[in-house]
């Protein structure tokens, strides 16, 4: 990289993640003036989006290509009080704890409980959302039955498709225009609704322009001080740019992502979005400027690359907003998933790489950077080229790009019922979450905590850490007399939270669709302007709610160990195992170990422990699929867990596969840390017999050495491993190349392993951020040795 | 009919191209001082003690090693990974111990591997009957052949057999036209002499068939643990480790006569 990527590089990673005000005051200052008494909710928004843009301060940094912070500078991140306001105890907090901490100034604190705090304590979404919740949520959501991922974040899950590509802001205020003239105010009960929509939406669209008029403005004012040469006539293009986009559509590449940025600012802005916001499919929305550009001479390969390292910077200069309580636990990291997908299939299906494929490949090995994330999207159609440039970036241990079955995320989409032709413009965001780009809001609602079902339903209804009856009573285990009866006492219990899950979800969707729309957003995937109807409230073409099941090997591997030892080799007797539970195995030390070492274990490719797995999922996904929501959503499952593995396993007390109380759960769909003793086929044929179709996505985590890495034949064999799991409609897989003892180094002398990115689930992180007993896990994970026969 | 079988191995990456399932035959002819499988000399099923730790504390079991399975029942295994080993152009690859002492069950074995169109390696010492590999080798597409000292008073030392039998076997498969990669076991001071290495190119060189490809196995001393729990003698603790220089001289060597070394 070139020494202006190096020093914008070097200031993106030395900069303090700390909390800015500046958004909160200026909204705050807008709600407290009651200009908003007179308007519509949407517009409401729209005119809240509007002060924020032109009374934000501008950065441009020297040297920048791409210019636009959501904070005043980078990494000063704002938060959202319409949402979640924070205490004083939450800024001390933030400020204080080891990881993923954020700096609170003294300015800050002051601004905080002079203004902040004051107006909006009982005003915020969060506070709505609690008032809603009934007993029984309440009560399963603080035994750590399942999160909430609408708590102290809007829902967002949605990535862009092509049309910034096609259109400026200008072009789709004209669309939003013909829907306005469109709306029959006689017969259309909903007229007045969407008219405030469409006119929310069109402040938005204006607000994009004049933001970046005010920053072309303020880059003539830099060119006039700029005594450097290049850099003056840098600048003048950078305004000409600005005043060109969002505007009107982009022509060359430098301005399709500038004009990217300005949209992503706005989205990230507008609230605080789960996975923020992604540009999905850069390398095929790019390729048309990229080639244009080149046979223009506007463009070399060189410059090309520098703008694509210009832009991954300033991902990373947008930690994800801080997170508190359960929310921070589920997801603690600064990551904001901006998942970037490479490869695939193009709309008419046929093979997608082409040689911006390979650029951005060069790009994410040597900007190293936390954010953004990468993924390749592979299909069958893809050439191997793409598996080997892609896995020698993984074996250098940054834990990215993860790799994709596009075929398996196009056949999951169809299923749910897009069009194929929206399917194949779609891909994976956030972890592992398969979506159609630019016309679906697939809003993941929360971890679901799988074994802490199996727990109650040993407990009859009660959680044993709290001693609360929180399920129904299905029978005490002595009167289990096959492993079938514990099933269906199970089968009761997870028909019951999920109940509460959904029904939960239900209401908390119809808080941000009355209380927070989002105009802006709703800009930006179809059809909401087509509908008149926002993004919240159901107006994108296709509409998804995720359930994400956690622990299914911890289930597995219980099941299949009470199934082992009590009802086929009489070992032990159920109430011998539910004794050695309560106490933790205190005293059952020698049992543990047969728990362990010789009970059958999910992800070794025997049915013995395989088909709980299966029949478990089966559940999971009878109790969730197709249920649907107010705004005509339906909900779907996921397997995934973020940190959330970690958090639920604090709430989860000893289990029946030797796993003590607190401990962390399996993540996503891996075996149990360590439990995976046949090798990775046999991993990867366990996974693959979940009929991973029905899903919208699943984590698969495996732990190479780089030795694994280092020659042709073992490239060539983990191309055929992914190709084989993905020929079996394996989702998602992604490899931790690291050794074990690097890591324990890492733990011991942390300031000599800074730099150290490690594959979490679904996404990277910096090792150092990790908590011990993430770290703990991380080291833990089965290490696949290259195995000879010698 | 049962075969012996100490035990199975998937996504072995060196025994043969692609991803491959490995079959370990128990039972050796042979007992090379340098062995890493010592539990699978003994054509029997023996009683080994593991140990697992949990929390600082050890828990002794007694396992047997070694289980009498049909050919079906092996199969059954091999058949698991089927889909790697397409994908990969891989396979299965019989290995031991010795498979070639148990031919009626693996010609029965490899008949079925066949019938559903899997590559075969057989990963062998060369010490069985002509008639046992003439028996097989029409199922056979790859053959490891073990080569390792060409003196046979020496091959006797640390072999405790002739190699006489193995090198009129190597000539039979050669003059078959079978697909072989000899495979040298490089150990100090008992087969990496330049002198034995010469013998070794021009015993190859006359072979029949076509020249062979040759993979050095470099001697690693990771089986003490093993002979331990066996409480079998380890013999090869006085063995030296490979020196780097030598082993790339000796790659030299082969390489000059045509013989082309592979990793």
């Amino acid at each position: 990289m070139n020494q202006r990527i190096t020093d914008l590089r070097n200031i993106s990673l030395s900069a303090t993640n700390c909390i800015s005000e500046e958004r909160a005051l200026i909204i705050t200052r807008f709600y407290a003036s009651g200009i908003k008494e007179s308007l519509s909710t949407p517009m409401t928004r729209a005119m809240v989006f509007k002060a924020f843009f032109e009374e934000k301060k501008l950065c441009i940094l020297p040297g920048e290509l791409i210019i636009g912070e959501r904070g005043p500078y980078p990494k000063a991140t704002p938060t959202f009080p319409e949402i979640c306001v924070h205490s004083l105890k939450d800024l001390d907090i933030l400020n204080h704890r080891e990881k993923v901490s954020f700096s609170v100034s003294k300015q800050t604190r002051k601004a905080f409980e002079e203004i902040i705090i004051p107006y909006w304590t009982g005003k915020t979404h969060r506070d709505r959302l609690m008032h809603h919740m009934d007993d029984n949520w309440i009560k399963a959501y603080t035994a750590g039955m399942f999160t909430e991922f609408q708590e102290q974040r809007a829902p967002g899950h949605t990535v862009l498709g092509d049309i910034i590509y096609r259109k400026g802001m200008l072009d789709i205020i004209e669309d939003i225009d013909i829907a306005l003239a469109k709306i029959d105010f006689y017969l259309d009960s909903e007229a007045y609704e969407k008219a405030e929509e469409l006119k929310a939406m069109r402040v938005t669209a204006e607000v994009l322009i004049n933001y970046a008029q005010r920053n072309a403005d303020l880059l003539d004012e830099l060119a006039v001080v700029e005594p450097n040469e290049t850099r003056k006539r840098e600048l003048l293009k950078m305004a000409e740019i600005c005043r060109r986009v969002p505007a009107h559509p982009p022509h060359t590449m430098h301005e399709a992502l500038q004009y990217y940025w300005f949209v992503h600012l706005g989205v990230i802005s507008e609230l605080n979005p789960w996975d923020s916001f992604n540009p999905g499919r850069l390398d095929q929305h790019l390729l048309p400027f990229y080639e244009s550009d080149l046979k223009a001479g506007r463009l070399t390969k060189e410059s090309a690359r520098e703008l694509l390292q210009a832009f991954w910077i300033k991902f990373n200069n947008h930690p994800a907003p801080p997170k508190i309580g359960i929310t921070a636990e589920e997801s603690n990291t600064y990551t904001d998933f901006s998942l970037i997908n490479v490869g695939g299939l193009k709309p008419d299906g046929s093979d997608a790489v082409n040689e911006l494929s390979f650029l951005i490949m060069d790009v994410i090995e040597e900007m190293r950077l936390l954010q953004p994330s990468s993924m390749l999207q592979l299909s069958r159609k893809n050439p191997d080229a793409i598996v080997h440039r892609a896995l020698k970036i993984i074996k250098t241990g940054f834990g990215q790009p993860s790799i994709f079955n596009t075929d398996g995320i196009i056949q999951q989409l169809t299923r749910q019922g897009k069009q194929i032709k929206d399917a194949r413009k779609g891909g994976a965001s956030g972890c592992v979450e398969s979506g159609a780009f630019g016309t679906e809001s697939y809003v993941l609602t929360g971890y679901f905590n799988l074994p802490k079902v199996l727990e109650i339903t040993l407990n009859n209804g009660t959680d044993p850490l709290s001693g609360v009856r929180i399920g129904p009573e299905t029978g005490h285990p002595s009167t289990f007399k096959k492993l079938d009866d514990v099933l269906d006492a199970f089968k009761i219990q997870l028909k019951h939270f999920v109940d509460i899950k959904i029904k939960g979800n239900n209401v908390i969707e119809k808080l941000f669709s009355n209380h927070l729309p989002v105009p802006f957003l709703s800009l930006l995937i179809d059809d909401c302007i087509e509908q008149g109807k926002d993004y919240n409230k159901g107006g994108a073409r296709y509409n998804t709610l995720y359930i994400q099941g956690v622990g299914l090997g911890s289930i597995t591997d219980s099941l299949a160990a009470i199934q082992h030892h009590v009802f086929e080799t009489e070992k032990y007797s159920f109430s011998e195992i539910l004794k050695a539970l309560e106490v933790n195995f205190k005293g059952f030390e020698e049992m543990r170990n047969e728990l362990i070492y010789y009970s059958p274990k999910w992800g070794n490719d025997s049915d013995d422990a395989d088909r709980f797995a299966i029949h478990v999922f089966n559940m999971f996904f009878d109790a969730v699929d197709g249920r649907p929501s107010p705004k005509g959503a339906l909900h779907r499952i996921n397997m995934l867990p973020t940190t959330c593995h970690i958090y639920f396993g604090k709430k989860t007390a000893a289990l029946p596969d030797g796993r003590l109380s607190g401990t962390p759960l399996s993540e996503g769909i891996s075996p149990v840390q360590g439990s995976d003793t046949k090798g990775p086929t046999a991993v990867l044929k366990s996974a693959a017999k979940l009929d991973q179709l029905r899903t919208g996505g699943t984590l698969l985590n495996q732990k190479f050495t780089p030795a694994f890495f280092e020659n042709e034949e073992g490239l060539k064999a983990i191309t055929s491993l992914i190709r084989t799991y993905f020929r079996l409609d394996g989702h998602h897989i992604q490899f931790n190349v690291v050794n074990a003892e690097t890591l324990r180094d890492a733990q011991k002398h942390p300031e000599k392993h800074r730099d150290l990115i490690v594959r979490v689930a679904g996404y990277s992180d910096y090792f150092n951020d990790l908590g011990k007993d993430l770290q703990d896990e991380i080291i833990h994970r089965t290490e696949h040795r290259n195995i000879t026969s010698i | 009919m049962k075969g012996l079988i100490f035990d199975i191995r998937r996504f072995t990456i060196h025994d043969g191209p692609g991803i491959r399932t490995t079959v370990f035959f128990k039972g050796c002819p042979l007992r090379c001082t340098w062995c890493h499988n010592p539990e699978s000399q003994n054509p029997e099923i023996e009683s080994l003690e593991v140990e697992t730790r949990l929390d600082g504390r050890e828990f002794r079991k007694k396992i047997s090693v070694g289980q009498l399975l049909t050919a079906e029942e092996v199969f059954k295994e091999i058949k698991k990974d089927i889909v790697f080993s397409e994908e990969s152009h891989g396979g299965v690859t019989f290995s031991g111990g010795e498979p070639m002492m148990q031919p009626v069950f693996l010609k029965e074995l490899m008949a079925l591997c066949k019938e559903n169109s899997i590559h075969t390696t057989i990963d062998t010492c060369g010490y069985a009957s002509p008639e046992s590999y003439q028996s097989i080798a029409g199922h056979t597409d790859l053959f490891l052949y073990d080569l390792k000292q060409m003196d046979d008073a020496l091959h006797r030392q640390i072999t405790g057999k002739s190699n006489a039998i193995i090198l009129e076997n190597l000539k039979l498969l050669s003059a078959l036209g079978k697909d072989i990669i000899i495979r040298f076991p490089f150990i100090p001071g008992l087969t990496s002499s330049t002198e034995n290495i010469r013998q070794m190119i021009s015993f190859l060189k006359k072979l029949p068939g076509q020249l062979p490809a040759i993979q050095l196995l470099p001697y690693h001393s990771l089986a003490d643990n093993k002979y331990h729990r066996l409480l079998i003698e380890n013999s090869s603790s006085v063995i030296e480790a490979v020196d780097n220089r030598e082993l790339a001289k000796a790659r030299k060597l082969f390489l000059k006569a045509g013989i082309v070394p592979i990793n």
